[in-house]
């Protein structure tokens, strides 16, 4: 099946380009909550775009399961790490740096 | 106390989850990479992650540290058991082929016995390790009592 193979390859490079974005974004954003934001959010996304290429590519066998098994535990976990740390950083006081024309 | 809503909720469902995988490990490890360290350190993992939600209280409820010498001494006792059982059957130290009949499938059965034993040593282990860790008395304490 070649139209699977090419469906499974976009979403493999979607999820790459995304990871790379991920990565630019923890690098160049200047203070905690933004590079959170960053990452917290193609974290998921890239992880779940790269599953469902990898289940496309594998097709119905006891891998694709167990890559659907990974697929739920990254979507729970990962979104609640990402609050679990911006919360743990409000509480702990930690201001979002704003433009610095304000002060 | 409602911040930590989201992480209680979610710890949760999330500790069978990690629980069971370890088993997973522990009972793949003949034919896939795992055995019985990685899984007991995912083992311990899952309690350390119950502990850091939920509390050192609740943890020590659920499994308190006289538990856990028990254990950990258990498994050492089960991995020297087999040994010395099959130096009375005959056998080197650990020749597991002894073991039943067939010496694949008691092979198959030492090596089960082995990791298992393995597996709870190590996580006995590492939680006595987090438990001591988690209960040391600060410094700045002390004058309290």
């Amino acid at each position: 099946m070649i139209l699977v193979e090419i469906i499974s390859w976009i979403f493999i490079i979607a999820g790459a380009l995304l990871g790379v974005a991920g990565g630019i974004g923890i690098h160049r954003f200047p203070d905690f909550y933004s590079r959170l934001h960053a990452v917290g959010i193609t974290d998921t996304l890239c992880a779940s775009l790269f599953l469902i290429g990898l289940v496309m590519q594998t097709g119905m066998s006891i891998a694709s399961i167990k890559l659907c098994l990974i697929f739920i535990l990254m979507f729970f976990s990962s979104p609640t790490s990402s609050h679990a740390l911006a919360d743990a950083a409000f509480l702990g006081g930690l201001k979002p740096q704003l433009d610095k024309d304000d002060d | 106390m409602k911040h930590d809503l989201i992480l209680r909720v979610i710890a949760k469902y999330l500790f069978p989850v990690i629980a069971l995988f370890a088993f997973y490990v522990l009972f793949h490890g003949e034919y896939g990479p795992g055995g019985g360290f990685q899984a007991g350190v995912i083992l311990s993992v899952a309690f350390i992650f119950y502990a850091l939600v939920f509390g050192m209280e609740t943890t020590e409820k659920v499994l308190p540290l006289k538990v856990l010498r028990v254990l950990a001494s258990s498994g050492v006792l089960t991995y020297a058991g087999t040994g010395v059982a099959t130096l009375l059957m005959g056998g080197n130290f650990l020749d597991y082929g002894l073991l039943l009949s067939s010496k694949a499938a008691g092979q198959q059965l030492g090596i089960l016995i082995i990791e298992l034993s393995v597996g709870i040593t190590v996580s006995a282990v590492m939680l006595i390790i987090f438990y001591t860790f988690a209960n040391r008395r600060r410094p700045w304490e002390d004058h309290h009592d």
